[in-house]
Formats: C-alpha cells, structure tokens, sequence
C-alpha cells in the first residue's frame, strides 16, 4: 500500500527556509505569497490493509519520522 | 572515575573528545553504538557530528541505537550526561532534554569562535567557572538554533536550568551575538535533576592553547570535581516544587 | 568470436568520442572488433581523463623524485616522509564540469573523490583544502554557483570528519561559462603502511565494498571531462553523481580499520570510469588477469546492464585484492560498519579482463592495451596570435590614482583580496584537533599529534599571470604557495598540481600548456621539491572560449617544531615592519590594473628564482630563530595591501601602521604593484639587527618599513586611513555581495 507522509514545521516555530523562500518569491514579483513553511514530504509502501496501515504510520510518525516538539504531521494512506 | 564516549557510525568528534580528556588526564573508554554496556563509566560524553547521517533530522536515529537505550537508563538514575553539538540534538531528540534545535537562521553552516557567558555555576558541569564567566568557544553545525514553545522556555528560565548564553566580548546577550538565532541565545541547558547537560559549542576544541584556546576545560574539571568531591551547593533560592 | 556480444560498428565508437585511428588502433591491439561492453571500457580508458595521451609526453620533465618521496605520480595519491616513522599522503584534483551543471553535488563529490584518494592509501584525511575559480560577481550565474559550490563542499566535507582548512577563491569574467573546483585533500600515514593499487597473487579475491551501484555518472569521466561545453551541456545533468558523505564517513572508518590488519593486497577507489577503472589498472599494474562476475555486484536498481555497471560511477565505493582465505574477515568489518561487501572475481593469469554477467562472458579483453595502449599524443603547439600584443603595457596611458588611499579601500573589497570569511565560515575547520592555523592565513598548519611536528598547506596559481605569460605565471604559483608555506614557518616538502587548461587539440592552448609545465619543473627544481601527484583537467571551454591557463599548486611544508608556527597578522604596537627583498616598477597582471583601470595586460612580474630562494631563505631564519612576530607574502594588491592585511586580519582590534615611503618608481607601483619574492615581517626591535645580518649574509634586500602603531594605516603622505575602515571594506565585501 502506498503511504504518503507531510511533515510541517508547527506553527509559530521559526522556520528560516521558508522565511528565505518567501523573500525570494517577493523578488521575483510573486508578491501575493505569504506565510511560506518548508516542510518534509516522504513517500513508502507499507504492508497490510488500509486500517492498519494508517495505525502503523501513526506510529512511525510519532517515533520517527515527525519531531512533535517542533513537527506536525499527516498522512494518506491508498492506491 | 572514568569517562565514556560514545561513537555512532556518523560521529566525527569522538576521537576529539577522548583526545581532550587525555589531554587534561581524564581516563577515558570508546563507547560503540551497537553496544548495550556503558562499561562502567561515570560520566557519558554524547560527541559531535552526523551520529546517523542525520538526513532526517539531527539526533533522530540515534536515539532508538542500544547504546542510548542504557545513557537514557544512566540518565534516569542520575548519571552525569554531556551532549556536545549532535550530542545536545541526540538528547533533545531522545526526550533527555526539552526543545529541540533547528536550522540556523541564516541556513548555512557556521564554523566560528563565540562568546558564551556562564549562568550557573551551581551544576555538575559548570562549577569550576566563575558566575557570568565569559567563555571563547568554537561552534561548528549546521542546526544549532534552539527552540521551544513558551511555557517551556520559562519553566527553563525559572528553574535556572540554561547553563550557557551567547554574548557579546563584554558578556552581553544581545542579537548580534547570537549566531543561529536561538530563542533567548540559549547555547546550552540541563534538566531539571541538573544531571544532563546539553551544549552547541564544542569545549573539547577549547582544551588546549595551541588549538583553541582553554576556556571549555573547565567543563570537564567540574564533572571531575563533583564526582571526587560532591556536587556543588546550590547558592541561589532553590523554586518551589524541587 | 570469444564473446556472445555482436560486435560494434564504427560509428557507435565514434559515438564513444574515438577517433577513427584510435578505433582502428584498439581493434589492432585486441585482434577483432569489439562488442558494445568493450568499447565502453575501451572508451573510458583511453579517455583524456584516464589515459592523459594529451599531457602524458610533456609531463615527463617533471621533477618528481627526492629522499622523501615514498610515492611519486601513477598512483591514487603522492607519499612524503616526514619523519617519526610518518609519511604524508596528498592530492588535488578537479571536478570543473560536473560542478558546473550542479554545484552542490558537482563540488560534493568532488570533494568525496579526493578524499577516496587519500585513505585508499591507507592514510587518515587530517586537512582538505580547495581552490575555486569563478566567473564574475555581476554574472546572473556567479552567485548561484558560488552559494551551491560552496555549500557543496561544505555539505560533504563536514560530513565525514575531515576539516576544510585553506584555500582560495578567484572571481574573473574568463570563468563565467566553465569555473573551477580543486579538491585538495592530505592525510597521515605510518611510512610503512602505505597501501598500493598493485595486484599480487593469482586466486585473490577481489571484493567489492562501499554503496551500491546505480546508474549515476555514467560516462562521466570520458564525456563530461573530456570535451568541450556547448548549449547541450545542460541535458548532461543526469551524468552527474550523488554524494552520500555519510556512507563516505563509514568507508574511511571500515576501509582504516581494515588495512590495520593484513588483509588487503591491492585497493583502489572506484572514482571516474568506476569498476572499469579500478579492476584494469590494479590488475594491469600487477602483470595478472582479473576475472569478474556482475551477478554479484551490489546495485541500487533493477536491470542495469552489463555495460551501465561496468561504467556506473556511483560514488562511495571501493574495489579490493584481498588475500585468500581473509574474506570473512574482510567482509564482518564492512559489515560491522553497516557496508555492503561482496566478493566479485578472482586474480588470474592470463592477461585479460573477463566479465561475466548472467552466466555469459560479455567482455575478454587483453588488459594492456586497456592500459597502456592508448596512444601518446606530441599535439602541436603555438603562442595564441595575440600574446605579444597582450603583453604590451604603456604605463605612461595609465594615470596615477587621485586617491591612495581610496584607492587602497577599493582593492581590499574586490572579491579576490577581499576576506573569504563568509565562505570558510561554512566550512568544519577544527574537527580532528589539529588545526593550528586555520583558514585566513598565508598557510594552514596542522599539528602532527604524538611528534612536536606540523604540516603547513597552501594552494595557490594566479591565472592573470598565467594568461599573460604562462611560463612565469606557473613559476610564480610554486614560489609563491612555497613562500606561502615559509611565512607559516615551515619548510616546503613537495607538491600537488592540478593543470586546468582549453582544449589541447588547438595549438595555442597547447603550448599553454608546455609554458606553464616548464615553469612548474624550473621552479620545483630551483626549490627542491618533488611534485608527486597530480591531475590534468583539459577542455576547460565553452563554446569555443577557453579559461586562462591555471596550473594550480598546493605545497606542503614541514616544521618541526609547531610552536614555531607563525601568523600573517601583526601582534602588538611597537613591532618593527620590514620588507624582505625589492620592489620593482611593476604593474603588468596586476589586481589594482584589473580592478580599477579593467586592464589585463603587461607582462606579470619577474621571479629571479635564486633571489626567490634566499629571501624564503631568510625568512625561515628569522623564525627559527625566533624573530619573527608576524609573516606575510606580498601578493595580490602589492605591499600596500600586504601591510592592510596585516592590520586587519588578526582576531583581535585591528591595529595601525606607520610606513615610511622612499621609492624612485611611480608611487601606485611602490604600494600596489605585485613583485615577487617579497615578505612583510614584523618583529620586536631589538630583533632588526639580527635580521638585517640573516639579511646580509643572504644578500637580500632588507627595509625597515616602519612600525605598528595607533589605529591607522599611515603609508608616507599617500594614504592615511582608520583600521576599522580598512577592517570594514576588507571584511564585508564578499558577504554583502554574496548576500545583498
């Protein structure tokens, strides 16, 4: 099953990449965008049905791949 | 007593490390990643470097290695720890310590000689320096920007647990000084049982005068002075609920 | 038919960047024609970059032997004794092109691949050190390739544990479309433990190690750095590798642990033209056979065929003889390092390369032709039409400067003399607790712990010189990395090049070429040391344009007491400033004719090498007896921005300076002109005495230039400027154009 996996910085957690982006979509005349977040994006396949698979990413998530004192996270699970 | 210092497969300032306490006569053993035994020793150096490559996030893996699961033992039963740079992100990241550190604000690596100014002597790793010494020390990462929400931040302040600011030369915390934008220029905190310590700045490459200067010895020697002698008094009020 | 291959035509070996002598001449060699995996590995090996059938006849005037020298040219990396049972192991090397198309991984790996260089030899990297050339700041790329460059070795460098502790950077709009990256990496070895890339023993496994392998870099070696750059240089993208510093970091610790023991015969990096290079020079340089079988390769993909994984140049990984029998041994440290290791073949004795994939023998070639067939080119070679031209210098057209010491401000904050702070800031210098001097002096100096030794390391080549007059302007890289040295307090031992020229195949950029290696071998003889490794990089052109000439030179220096080691910076008010040898009326090539009259012409100042010889000469007296506060060359900018520097890059306050002036030439030559085989020393001045006498007795020009005092830079009437102005412009020049 293919798992798809968004890693964010929380909010109001300081984020220098996105500050960064953000400058320099200005520059470029983009002037309408705001409040740019970098943030992580994973992909992986993970065995089992859908159910179990989304309680097993839970898990990744929290132990790994998402830091919650500065990180929240999501995921889809499908295909 | 005796040190240990642990090497992860990406750990590059281990050797460094052992090399200070050599330097400054402190018997010292290598502690592997693989391994679950501490050896015995009295005080647990985590080194700087990538201890796994780091491509998630610094100190992310190396908290689920079998060496960490007996330092988190170690700590928990009043073990002196020391995180040093990736050391300090592994005990973040492993819950030994609060916050966590980011990318620096400016987000490119940043390998510099600092001013850090000492807030606590009363420690098991500060207590050979002076109140408000101000200390030359190098850094040398990448994310080294502390961060942690509010009422964590003032739970660290009230409990005096923020061991080592970035300052000016004159001792002030001022931004200019702060090199990677961390929050209040936070360079280094214990726990609230004052028996982990973690640091960005590197004082192993502050041991010696032909490389780096002396200033980060003291470090080491208060860990020496409180496991010959006893831990230091603490001198200012205690808060309420310790 | 002694493979199950069809064989190939004449074009697919065109295709393969051959000529059609050089298809003709391989056919002859192999008795056949042949099949589409052997002109792959025929292709690569007889590339430019592996076969250097270009430079090959003209490098052989070079010096390259000595009593130190435990290793010259022809393996991975130089060896150089220096004493207590020790030996230095050193290299530069380029990566131009592929840091071109992507400067992050490009100068990664690049930094990756000199590394490989140096441990293969079993000596520990303790200092990396690189030289960059780029093209102008106002060039809409400059920035982006700076930034990613930058980062790049940084990214990988810091990575792995080995500090980046020198350097340099040059910015000239000749570089705009093909900038530079040398990788220099030295490391420690005991003497007698120097491993080889030489194959011995018929039956020995060979043993694959390291990542595994992918279809990255695929012909990277024989097409991206063995021709030109054109509009389609940008689809060549996928050609560039991937660096994983991290399973770089394990290799060197697996790789050192292992040659500890006695297990390893032969090791080689699996660098450019990957495990086609690797298993045909160990096993030509060895007179044996090697048998290899692709099934067993570790790979990163499915369906890589026999062709894609004999060129692959994935990186991090490493090709080992080991001895029978040693295997299991061999492979649990690889293991315990959580590294893929595999046997792949066997010695033989037959001569040939014989590569099996699925059961099937896809490749029998004989392994000398491979190696040592490809034919030696004496290519043809003339001055370019313009060099007399170039060379013509009026200084009457050229006006004096209104302002001295604006003038001095404008060139501290060009981005060749300016501080590089903001780049080696982003750079691990400290890691291994070596590191005496770090990056900003005239050499880095890097203590050798268990002895009271240290290595001194500097890199240097002056492309304007180079470009005006290419025998000069390759001495002057030698002397002046040499001087570089002798500043630090140490004495020169040997020498690493890396010669990044055009396209040999035109005349002109040939007989570059022959001028700057005459001048690199005059040089190194007249100072006595050896170049013992190296690395051509031709085809430094785009669309028809060539780079300067630049023979880049890194000289290592020893010194046996560390605590002699000396800085550029003055150290306190008091000390006495002097200037060791001439100053001559010389403006051709300089810095302050390029940056504030945008003139490049002339002919570079003169090196009388013997006059060379006996200020560096002086210079190391004088520390080793214990004069010397401060040391710095005379460079870019000429003495004026000598004796700025010297102000202004300690790390404490900047300090001032009272120079007296008394020259008989043009006064803008007197301060900013950039003669040669000059030091600025600065000493207590009870000291002057005893160096005027060292002075004498060498017959060397010795003037007392003033004195370091207040907080600013007084030269005669000409230029009277604060030391925090000077600090200012010299400091924040690169950052605010890299950043603002």
């Amino acid at each position: 099953m293919r798992a798809k996996v968004y890693v964010t910085l929380k909010p109001g957690v300081l984020d220098p990449a996105g500050k960064a982006i953000e400058r320099a979509l200005h520059a470029l005349g983009f002037e309408e965008a705001h409040d740019v977040r970098l943030g992580k994006y994973i992909e992986l396949h993970v065995d089992g049905d859908a159910t179990e698979a989304a309680g097993r990413l839970d898990d990744m998530c929290r132990k790994l791949l998402a830091n919650g004192v500065i990180e929240d996270y999501r995921f889809e699970v499908g295909e | 007593m005796r040190w240990g210092v642990v090497t992860f497969p990406g750990s590059l300032d281990d050797a460094d490390a052992l090399h200070a306490l050599e330097a400054l006569g402190e018997p010292a053993v290598a502690l592997w990643h693989k391994d679950r035994s501490l050896q015995g020793v009295d005080c647990v150096v985590l080194p700087g470097g990538f201890s796994y490559g780091d491509y998630l996030r610094a100190g992310a893996l190396a908290r689920f290695s079998p060496v960490m699961e007996s330092v988190v033992g170690f700590a928990a039963a009043g073990g002196l720890v020391l995180g040093i740079c990736n050391g300090f992100q592994v005990l973040c990241e492993s819950g030994l310590l609060p916050g966590a550190l980011i990318r620096n604000r400016s987000l490119s690596f940043i390998c510099t000689t600092v001013h850090c100014r000492v807030e606590e002597t009363d420690t098991p790793f500060t207590g050979a320096y002076g109140h408000a010494e101000v200390l030359a020390l190098p850094i040398k990462h990448g994310e080294g920007c502390y961060v942690a929400d509010p009422a964590t931040l003032q739970a660290l302040e009230d409990d005096r647990q923020v061991l080592l600011r970035y300052v000016d030369a004159a001792g002030r915390a001022t931004e200019a000084a702060n090199p990677n934008g961390s929050l209040r220029n936070i360079a280094g905190i214990t726990n609230a049982t004052r028996n982990v310590f973690g640091l960005m700045p590197h004082p192993e490459h502050a041991c010696e005068a032909l490389c780096g200067g002396v200033d980060g010895a003291g470090f080491f020697r208060s860990v020496r002075a409180t496991l010959t002698d006893g831990l230091p008094t603490r001198t200012a009020s205690v808060p309420p609920g310790l | 038919m002694t493979t199950t291959l069809p064989p190939v035509t004449a074009a697919q070996a065109t295709e393969h960047g051959l000529t059609p002598d050089e298809f003709r001449r391989f056919c002859d060699a192999i008795g056949r024609v042949p099949n589409l995996v052997e002109l792959g590995i025929c292709s690569v090996m007889w590339s430019e970059h592996c076969s250097y059938k270009s430079s090959r006849a003209v490098l052989r005037g070079l010096p390259t032997t000595g009593p130190r020298v435990l290793q010259g040219p022809g393996e991975n990396a130089g060896a150089i004794a220096i004493g207590d049972g020790l030996a230095v192991v050193f290299k530069i090397e380029s990566h131009n092109h592929p840091s071109y198309i992507e400067p992050y991984q490009g100068a990664a790996t690049g930094v990756g691949g000199i590394l490989r260089d140096v441990f293969t030899m079993g000596a520990r990297p303790i200092a990396n050190l690189n030289s960059l050339r780029f093209g102008s700041l106002d060039h809409p790329r400059t920035r982006y390739l700076v930034g990613g460059v930058v980062s790049g070795i940084g990214g990988y460098g810091n990575c792995v544990g080995v500090p980046t502790v020198g350097g340099e950077i040059y910015f000239d709009k000749a570089y705009n479309e093909n900038i530079l990256v040398n990788a220099f990496t030295l490391g420690l070895v005991r003497a007698d433990r120097i491993f080889r890339a030489k194959a011995a023993g018929v039956g020995n496994p060979v043993i694959y190690v390291g990542s595994k392998t992918g279809r990255d870099g695929i012909h990277g070696a024989s097409l991206l750095a063995s021709a030109e750059f054109d509009e389609t240089s940008d689809q060549k993208r996928p050609t560039v590798q991937v660096g994983d510093p991290f399973t770089e970091k394990l290799l060197i610790e697996a790789c050192l642990e292992l040659m500890e023991k006695d297990f390893v015969i032969a090791i080689q990096d699996m660098g450019a033209a990957g495990l086609t290079s690797s298993s045909v020079e160990m096993a030509a340089s060895g007179g044996l056979g090697i048998s290899i079988d692709l099934d067993q390769v570790p790979k990163r993909e499915t369906n890589l065929t026999p062709y894609e994984i004999l060129l692959s140049e994935s990186q991090e990984r490493m090709l080992i003889i080991a001895r029978a029998g040693a295997e299991q041994a061999v492979m649990d440290i690889f293991r315990k390092w959580d590294l893929d290791a595999e046997v792949i073949g066997t010695l033989t004795d037959d001569g040939l390369i014989r590569v099996r994939a699925g059961g099937q023998e896809v490749v029998q070639l004989p392994l000398d032709p491979l190696a040592h067939g490809a034919p030696v080119y004496e290519r043809p070679y003339a001055p370019p039409a313009g060099q007399d031209e170039l060379q013509r210098l009026d200084l009457a057209q050229i006006p004096l400067p209104g302002d001295y010491g604006q003038t001095l401000l404008r060139l501290l904050a060009t981005p060749n003399i300016a501080s590089k702070r903001w780049v080696f800031r982003q750079y691990d210098s400290l890691v291994g607790s070596n590191t005496v001097v770090g990056p900003g002096s005239d050499a880095a100096v890097m203590r050798v712990k268990g002895t009271t030794k240290a290595i001194a390391l500097s890199v240097d080549c002056n492309s304007r010189y180079c470009l005006l007059d290419p025998y000069v302007g390759a001495m002057t890289a030698v002397v002046e990395s040499a001087r570089n040295v002798v500043c630090s307090g140490g004495e020169p031992l040997g020498v690493t090049n890396c010669l990044n020229f055009g396209n040999p195949e035109k005349p002109e950029i040939m007989w570059q070429f022959r001028e700057a290696v005459r001048g690199l071998s005059d040089a190194c003889n007249a100072l006595g040391v050896p170049i013992v490794s190296g690395n051509v990089s031709f085809y430094n052109e785009t669309d028809g344009r060539s780079i300067p000439p630049t023979p880049t030179v890194a000289m290592v220096g020893l010194l046996a007491d560390v605590s002699q080691h000396t800085t550029q910076w003055f150290k306190g008010e008091g000390d006495v400033i002097v200037l060791l040898g001439r100053t001559r009326e010389e403006l051709g090539g300089s810095e302050y004719l390029a940056a504030v009259r945008d003139v490049v012409r002339g002919t570079p100042p003169w090196i009388d090498l013997s006059v060379e010889m006996q200020v560096q000469h002086v210079c190391t007296q004088a520390i080793r007896e214990g004069l010397v506060r401060s040391a710095h060359d005379c460079a870019e900018g000429g003495l004026a921005v000598a004796v700025a520097e010297c102000c202004i890059a300690g790390p404490g306050e900047p300090l001032g300076a009272e120079i007296e002036i008394e020259a008989d030439i043009r006064p803008d030559a007197w301060l900013f002109g950039e003669s040669q085989s000059r030091i600025v020393l600065s000493l207590r001045k009870k000291y002057v005495n005893r160096l005027r006498d060292l002075a004498r007795d060498a017959d060397v020009s010795c003037t007392v230039l003033g004195e370091v005092r207040g907080r600013r830079l007084r030269i005669g009437g000409l230029v009277d400027v604060s030391a925090a102005d000077l600090r200012s412009a010299w400091a924040d020049a690169l950052a605010q154009q890299m950043e603002g």
